[in-house]
């Protein structure tokens, strides 16, 4: 266990881009990924309450924030966006070859970024809204040996000990972990802020460090499409929703409606 | 969260400006959109939304930073109260209302009476009220019979202030008053806060739109103001509200042109749906032509707009050009509205859908802040001398 002083507490959060979560979404048809380029880009939901948590611990007891995020270049709007509601500084993983990258790539870059940055703590949000695995938290703890906290509705940090609620399917479970450690947070944990103007004129002169897969020390095969360990190989558009069956009450509805959804194997 | 509105591809001059209207788009989406048709409907004022905005940095924008403003251009603020307007114009009229009420201390207060006024005006904690029209003078603001006598270190103040937004929610009024003889050299600005003995605020009006935006009668019964609140000099108050106006103009101008864009995007999304003969009616020519009309007059607008804030940004005069953006916006916003119910047909014209409500506010935009038969009178007079 490692003695950390909350006044110097190093808190990593790693945002993610995704696609406007009600836009239309397609795959380009050169390879079969998903058209960043031609939907809106936000700050996937779950990690600005991700953010929102780092900066109240902060708050709390001091320390400093800094925002991960890896994507193409237009995720720089994605890092300004957590640096203009209150972080202290940006990390943008940006490289060509990470194109394509599944969810073991993702978690390697990830993980060589926190190494080189040291955190005390890493927050993820629990999921993104456009890949929807909730696995890179996971595994990025598993590369960096960090215990994982996944799925919180609260953390609070005492020294060198972090402790959180862990949502199950029954309530909660207390769990509890020395620092260094990896926590991803719900929905329920906190209510995001919203940036400020002055928040975004102070993000401009808040330093984002840019970095490759050379300055990470992570070789060309190791991720990207050629890495992945499943590609896509056809899609289709998804078929436009079927009528839906009416049934007309002559009396009997309730029988039409009864066998209508047995037949769908509801009752 | 839903992008309650299609963005608009604009042409900013600062990254913080593009931030600054994504800021704007989102709040508008999260705590606008989804507040307006309760609020409209019960007329309850949010004063939680003026809050949060005035937090967020959005009640001070187009003032210096060094008073406490964002310091932003016009071109930059009236974009922002744009995307406000398209969700829910009570809300970036009563930011316009505001602002203006800050400009007469801004623009002709003292250096002790910035000191005073401007962290609490600036600071996004409280919202202020313009006192110019009266029962009987609204256009003819010169003709202003509220009367405000000296008396030792006070001004007291006697008369009817009449249409007065936020009358009863603001913190701070504006009133321009008569202390010298008639016409425009007699008027007076002077300053009072909420709470001033003898100020007191009739009953709401009842009216067609904008019901969650409070409009009253502000009552002056011997109102005592402080001397020290008078803003520049005995008869400097018509020149004042004359300035203030035309910066105001700009303001009703955007919110108009997002009350129409929020039309026209209500109408698309409907005849994007709505089936008949067959097909969606967007598929029909005669209802395209309808509503690339609307949609071009609204871009329109916007350049007009822009136009204008452009000039006043760059220090040269501005009135013409704002007199012509307010004329031109808010016709526009009238006429975009009433199509826009048109095309949603009968379900138009009911309150399940907004674009009656939308109709009903368009019409306020071409009345406030100088009709625009005055508008008119202002850009007909420039041509006649030239």
């Amino acid at each position: 266990m490692r003695e950390v002083d909350s006044e110097t507490m190093k808190i990593v959060v790693c945002v993610k881009q995704v696609p406007d979560s009600w836009a239309e979404k397609t795959l380009r048809p050169s390879d079969n990924t998903l058209d960043r380029e031609s939907v809106d880009a936000v700050m996937n939901e779950l990690d600005e309450y991700a953010v929102e948590e780092a900066l109240r611990l902060q708050e709390a007891q001091g320390g400093e924030v800094v925002v991960l995020s890896m994507g193409p270049s237009q995720a720089t709007d994605t890092i300004r966006k957590a640096l203009s509601m209150g972080a202290d500084a940006g990390v943008h993983v940006v490289d060509d070859g990470l194109h394509g990258s599944d969810a073991v790539a993702t978690s390697l870059a990830l993980a060589k970024a926190i190494e080189a940055q040291g955190a005390d703590l890493v927050i993820f949000g629990s999921e993104s809204t456009d890949a929807r695995m909730s696995v890179v938290p996971a595994m990025v703890a598993e590369r960096l040996g960090l215990p994982q906290l996944t799925f919180s509705s609260s953390v609070a940090v005492d020294g060198g000990t972090v402790r959180t609620n862990r949502v199950t399917e029954y309530g909660y479970d207390v769990v509890e972990a020395p620092l260094p450690a990896l926590v991803s947070v719900v929905e329920k944990i906190n209510e995001p802020r919203y940036p400020s103007f002055k928040g975004i004129m102070a993000a401009k002169k808040k330093p984002v460090q840019t970095l490759g897969l050379a300055d990470l020390g992570v070789a060309a095969g190791e991720v990207g499409l050629g890495a992945a360990w499943s590609v896509v190989a056809e899609a289709a558009a998804r078929p436009p929703k079927a009528k839906g069956t009416i049934v007309a009450d002559d009396g009997s509805g309730g029988v039409a409606i009864a066998d209508y959804l047995s037949a769908q194997k509801f009752i | 969260m839903a992008a309650v509105i299609a963005p608009v591809d604009r042409i900013l001059p600062t990254s913080e400006a593009r931030d600054l209207l994504a800021l704007a788009a989102e709040l508008a989406d999260r705590e606008l959109a989804t507040r307006a048709p309760a609020a409209e409907a019960s007329g309850t004022f949010p004063r939680e939304v003026f809050d949060l905005l005035g937090q967020a940095g959005l009640l001070a924008l187009p003032y210096p930073e060094a008073v406490g403003g964002g310091g932003q251009p016009y071109e930059v603020y009236l974009q922002v109260l744009e995307e406000l307007a398209a969700r829910w114009l009570t809300v970036p009229l009563g930011i316009s209302v505001h602002v203006l009420s800050c400009f007469p201390v801004i623009a002709w207060g003292s250096e002790e009476q910035q000191e005073r006024w401007l962290p609490q005006m600036l600071g996004g904690t409280t919202i202020g009220a313009y006192c110019l029209s009266e029962p009987h003078c609204g256009s003819d603001a010169a003709a202003l019979t509220t009367r405000a006598e000296r008396d030792g270190g006070v001004y007291r103040v006697t008369g009817t202030k009449a249409w007065i937004t936020h009358a009863g929610v603001a913190d701070f009024y504006n009133l321009l008053v008569r202390t010298g003889g008639r016409g425009a050299q007699g008027i007076t600005c002077l300053l009072a806060p909420s709470g001033t003995p003898g100020l007191s605020v009739a009953a709401p009006e009842q009216k067609m739109g904008m019901s969650a935006s409070p409009t009253a009668q502000v009552l002056l019964d011997g109102a005592e103001v402080d001397a020290a609140d008078r803003i520049g000099a005995e008869g400097d108050g018509f020149r004042i509200a004359m300035q203030a106006l035309d910066a105001g103009r700009l303001g009703i101008a955007a919110c108009a042109v997002g009350l129409a864009r929020g039309a026209l995007d209500a109408a698309v999304a409907y005849a994007r749906e709505r089936q008949a003969f067959g097909q969606p009616i967007v598929g029909f020519q005669g209802l395209q032509f309808m509503l690339a009309d609307m949609d071009t007059r609204i871009h329109a607008a916007r350049a007009l707009l822009l136009d204008a804030a452009r000039r006043k940004d760059a220090g040269l005069p501005f009135s013409i050009a704002a007199a012509r953006a307010k004329l031109f916006a808010t016709d526009m916003a009238m006429s975009v509205t009433t199509d826009a119910v048109q095309v949603l047909g009968g379900a138009g014209y009911t309150t399940d859908f907004p674009v009656e409500r939308y109709m009903r506010e368009a019409k306020v935009l071409q009345i406030v802040e100088g009709t625009n038969q005055i508008q008119r009178v202002v850009i007909g007079r420039a041509l006649a001398t030239g």
